[in-house]
């Protein structure tokens, strides 16, 4: 066929499944069996800029907190480059990705980090700072990807070029996280709701 | 910084839908609104990068990463192996693969599974490993048994392996899973059956690779991943790749 376009077609997603921790974080699986469990500290020891806490709960359809969820954040550092970006430099140690998981009991899941700065967006835009999320459990059966934006960023939040993409403002708000300070430290409260009243935007990136 | 390409798009006609309901627990944990679609940005073309001193060369060979000295995990002894491509057949290198599966008896090492089926002491259940620069990866391990699970009362899974890759940037983030050529239970599983499309659902079905076997030891089974490919840069300031 000469006019076969040669091109391969991308592998189906399966849902990532209750057993998740086996794989990706076997510690909270209930055994020990990596030295070395990826994804633990997300900004390393030598990060400048502000630490941060992030913290919230996922919820699902019914208004119950989903307790085997499993999510991937990604981010860049307090001055707006992402570690992998080449000719750019980030402090040592600072990875800017972090695998989180829920306490079983509760559905409730938390993480440190610094608060990223704003990120170059396409055509010479600015992003507002941002956090992106992934997150896989049970019952999804293709990853969802979101974003956190920062609520003490009102005016790059209104600039940004991807919240203005969502047609409907009162959206918007699903995605911008409420600072507030516990001993001094600032934490954000980030609850994602997968669907129903509210239902947080999730993005096809 | 290198211009490079954007990646196509996701193809939303080979994965599955976030409402599946034959798939019951996806009912309440689907979005019911349409996703907004992004054109690509740094925070979406870039992703974390990993390297050999992150894992453990023993991490891949699960038949022994977990056992005590001198023991081994019990059941079929497979190879998995294969290679992660993008859709323009290009290798993608040192990229983290992740597995995580059921032992011989369908059951997992995880303190929520309770299935009657016995702990192997022996096996852990979880391997790593990266991809070599021609994007190729292997592990070691024993296949897994088919198992039930509540969605109706008699549905059983096939055996399967959960594979996580990465790639080169968050946007070709992939969980899916790997299932065995000739298993009669592929078409019954309504998590199979979320893929819409039959090639999607032959694709993710390890092929026996009699070359790759070991004789008198190891069976083969060849699994390849195919992630999301990028444009060149046609038309622009600066040609690069193509």
């Amino acid at each position: 066929m000469s006019h076969d376009l040669h091109v391969l077609k991308q592998t189906a997603s399966q849902t990532a499944g209750p057993y998740v921790h086996i794989g990706l974080a076997p510690a909270a699986a209930g055994f020990d069996i990596y030295h070395n469990e990826l994804g633990r500290d997300i900004a390393g020891p030598h990060a400048k800029g502000e630490r941060i806490r992030v913290e919230g709960v996922v919820i699902d359809g019914v208004g119950a907190p989903i307790k085997d969820v499993l999510i991937e954040v990604w981010q860049a550092n307090s001055e707006g480059y992402f570690a992998n970006s080449s000719g750019s430099e980030v402090e040592d140690g600072f990875c800017g990705w972090g695998r989180v998981i829920t306490d079983f009991e509760t559905g409730e899941w938390g993480f440190d980090t610094v608060k990223p700065g704003a990120v170059p967006g396409r055509d010479g835009t600015i992003q507002a700072p941002h956090i992106s999320f992934w997150l896989v459990s049970r019952g999804i059966n293709i990853g969802l990807n979101t974003r956190m934006y920062f609520g003490d960023e009102p005016e790059a939040n209104a600039a940004d070029p991807v919240l203005n993409l969502i047609e409907w403002e009162r959206r918007r708000a699903t995605v911008i996280a409420d600072r507030t300070l516990r001993d001094g430290v600032a934490v954000y409260r980030f609850d994602i709701k997968i669907q129903g009243e509210d239902e947080t935007i999730f993005f096809d990136i | 910084m290198t211009k490079l390409g954007e990646y196509y798009p996701m193809d939303r006609s080979r994965q599955p839908a976030a409402l599946t309901p034959d798939y019951k627990t996806s009912v309440a944990r689907s979005p019911q609104y349409a996703l907004i679609s992004l054109e690509n940005t740094q925070s979406e073309m870039t992703g974390p990068v990993f390297g050999q001193n992150d894992i453990d060369p023993r991490d891949k060979d699960l038949i022994y990463n977990y056992a005590q000295a001198g023991e081994s995990a019990i059941g079929e002894r497979i190879i998995l192996h294969g290679r992660v491509l993008d859709e323009n057949a290009r290798p993608v290198p040192n990229t983290l693969v992740e597995i995580w599966q059921a032992n011989a008896g369908g059951r997992y090492r995880h303190k929520k599974d309770t299935y009657l089926a016995p702990i192997d002491p022996n096996f852990g259940g979880c391997g790593r490993t990266l991809t070599n620069e021609t994007g190729y990866f292997y592990f070691r391990t024993i296949k897994p048994g088919a198992y039930p699970w509540r969605n109706t009362i008699n549905n059983w899974r096939p055996a399967h392996i959960h594979l996580s890759i990465f790639g080169e940037a968050f946007l070709q983030r992939l969980i899916t899973q790997c299932y065995f050529e000739g298993d009669p239970l592929i078409p019954l599983c309504p998590i199979v059956q979320t893929i819409p499309d039959p090639e999607a659902i032959d694709q993710l079905t390890a092929r026996l690779d009699m070359n790759a076997t070991i004789p008198l030891d190891t069976i083969a089974y060849r699994f390849d991943i195919v992630l999301r490919g990028r444009r060149s840069t046609l038309f622009e300031n600066r040609l690069e790749g193509n």
